[in-house]
């Protein structure tokens, strides 16, 4: 079972995080923390063309955040805004189990799926998805 | 001459836990979680069943059998817990639903009476947030400052400097969920009553496992959480002195905490009834009389023993891991019986994922004593904390689990400077 949650590509991004740290200045921002653990993460972005031009996430956290963090900023860069929000909805949806896990654009997303079996890690693996949608809310279209 | 218990004994304390019998993924269950709440014996489960399979009925109120049989058992066990903590009549315990419930009954009823614009309230860097928000609050409605007493490196509270004049009230705990470490207070008290302040001490993680003496702790009050000492959820005990409390306003208004109530106003009953507004929790409070009972049984010396020698030995063994790094007290017999460390950069949730799967159950996280970890410079830490019914044996697979997680996450890099085995690295800011 613990292969599930701690599989290669997981622990690979959790030693290796992509696009960690923190855009400055940038055009978005949020802040989040996990109130289990305390953990905090931070993501920052920057537009160009209405698109995610950049982003990074700061922070620490267990290896499931800090992978799906690393993951998410993989996923997101280079998406127009609104496609950025549907995809996020959609990921969030699919931890929460509401809609079935899958569909073509997930990639290293799918080693995500195992978080599942253990309800207490969804929200590690959720809270820098959060915290992206809350920068995102906060973008108004003319900005973009 | 201190006794241990023996294998024997222990044996028999396990089998009076049905809970502890069982698998949990495939292995057998290592509860090693008992600061966040402990498992019961049979003995109080079945007490509560007896409650309510043969003489369910509201306590000071009716006129008949089944109210008349609740209401003394109830009281019984009113008189069970004084008799425990030693204080020095029943109607000096106040049944509530936990520690949480009773610092706030203090700070809500004696705190607003009592405090001023700028009095000092004096807490310290360890408590738990249920006794700091209630504080912070009363801070907020009352002009009153917070103030804390500064820690030491070695977990253990500085009080080389006398206490501010300004003090009105010292709310301290009594042991550590974290650090583990175990106040002096009985120094406390004499320090703080020497400039006229109150003292309450939050006994949450103390009175499960110390021989509790209120008179001679010299505090004017004491909380208690029944969960963790073999109780039902939602007991719990707020000691006073007779004098403070029958001073105090009332806390919650309703049924039972009056004598009588006219069109335009009220007066209140006498103590403990003051306090206890409406429908007490009745079997929990008779739950609760049977775990002290069962403690009193067993002998708080032993258990304090027991648990410190397994508290040593994982200590000793933790001393194998040059990554550990544990928090609070070097020596056991300074601390309660748990254990919070970092084992290099592994992240708690990890590790207490990596032992559940083993079987063991460990807290991970700030345990709920965020202003401790930020003081410590941390986030979370994972948490051993131990019991009467925990065996050697268990730990020894505990360091097995340690053993495996960190062969596994071994490969992660290690940015944390590490402190020396068995000191605190106070790394935040004084107050
Ligand atoms: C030191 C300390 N104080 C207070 C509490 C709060 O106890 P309860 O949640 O039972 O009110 C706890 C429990 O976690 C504790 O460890």
């Amino acid at each position: 079972m613990l292969e599930e949650l701690y599989q290669e590509i997981i622990l690979d991004h959790y030693r290796r995080p992509r696009n960690k740290g923190k855009i400055s200045p940038s055009d978005l921002q949020a802040h989040d923390t996990n109130p289990l653990c305390g953990d905090e993460i931070e993501v920052t972005i920057r537009l160009a063309a209405g698109k995610i031009a950049e982003i990074k996430f700061d922070g620490h956290g267990c290896s499931i955040s800090q992978s799906s963090a690393s993951i998410m900023t993989q996923k997101l860069a280079g998406k127009p805004l609104e496609e950025a929000r549907a995809f996020i909805e959609e990921f969030l949806g699919m931890m929460r189990g509401a809609i079935p896990f899958g569909g073509r654009e997930l990639g290293d997303l799918k080693a995500l799926e195992g978080v599942m079996k253990f309800p207490v890690r969804v929200k590690c693996a959720t809270l820098s998805w959060h915290t992206a949608q809350k920068a995102l809310a906060n973008a108004t279209e003319s900005k973009s | 001459m201190i006794e241990l218990l023996d294998s024997v004994e222990l044996e028999e304390i396990r089998d009076d836990f049905p809970l502890l019998a069982q698998r949990v993924h495939g292995k057998p269950l290592i509860y090693f979680d008992n600061a966040a709440t402990s498992q019961k014996p049979r003995a109080v489960i079945e007490a509560m069943n007896d409650y309510y399979h043969r003489y369910n009925a509201n306590v000071h109120r009716g006129i008949h059998a089944l109210a008349e049989r609740a209401t003394r058992e109830y009281e019984l066990a009113r008189a069970k817990v004084a008799r425990f903590l030693n204080a020095e009549t029943p109607d000096t315990i106040i049944f509530t639903r936990g520690t949480t419930e009773s610092i706030n009954l203090v700070a809500q009823t004696w705190g607003r009476a009592n405090l001023k614009p700028g009095d000092e309230i004096l807490l310290t860097w360890m408590e738990h947030h249920s006794n700091l928000v209630p504080w912070y609050q009363l801070a907020a409605s009352t002009g009153a400052l917070i103030r804390r007493i500064p820690l030491l490196p070695d977990g253990t509270l500085d009080l080389s400097q006398p206490f501010s004049e300004r003090t009105k009230l010292v709310a301290v705990t009594h042991a550590s969920n974290v650090l583990g470490t175990i106040n002096p207070v009985r120094q406390i008290a004499d320090a703080a009553h020497r400039i006229g302040a109150v003292v309450l001490v939050d006994g949450a993680q103390a009175a499960p496992h110390l021989a509790v003496d209120v008179p001679s702790l010299g505090c004017d009050f004491y909380a208690l959480s029944g969960h963790k000492m073999l109780g039902p959820t939602g007991s719990g005990v707020l000691y006073g002195k007779r004098a403070l409390l029958a001073a105090m306003p009332p806390f919650l208004g309703g049924g039972e905490m009056i004598r009588e109530v006219r069109a335009d106003g009220f007066t209140c009953n006498e103590l403990p009834y003051k306090f206890e507004a409406g429908t007490p929790a009745i079997a929990e409070a008779i739950g609760l009389g049977v775990a002290v009972d069962y403690l009193a049984q067993v002998g708080l010396q032993k258990i304090r023993q027991h648990e410190q020698e397994l508290t040593a030995y994982t200590l000793a063994r933790m001393a194998e891991f040059p990554e550990i790094v544990v928090y609070g007290p070097a020596d056991a017999s300074a601390r309660s019986g748990l254990v919070a460390f970092t084992m290099g950069d592994i992240h708690p949730h990890d590790m207490a994922t990596f032992l559940d799967a083993d079987g063991i159950a460990i807290r991970a996280g700030h345990h709920c004593a965020q202003p401790l970890h930020k003081h410590l410079g941390l986030t979370a830490t994972s948490r051993a904390s131990f019991y009467l019914y925990n065996t050697r044996s268990e730990v020894d697979a505990f360091i097995e689990a340690l053993r495996k997680t960190k062969n596994f996450f071994g490969a992660c890099p290690t940015s944390r400077q590490l402190g020396v085995f068995g000191t605190t690295p106070v790394t935040g800011a004084q107050p």
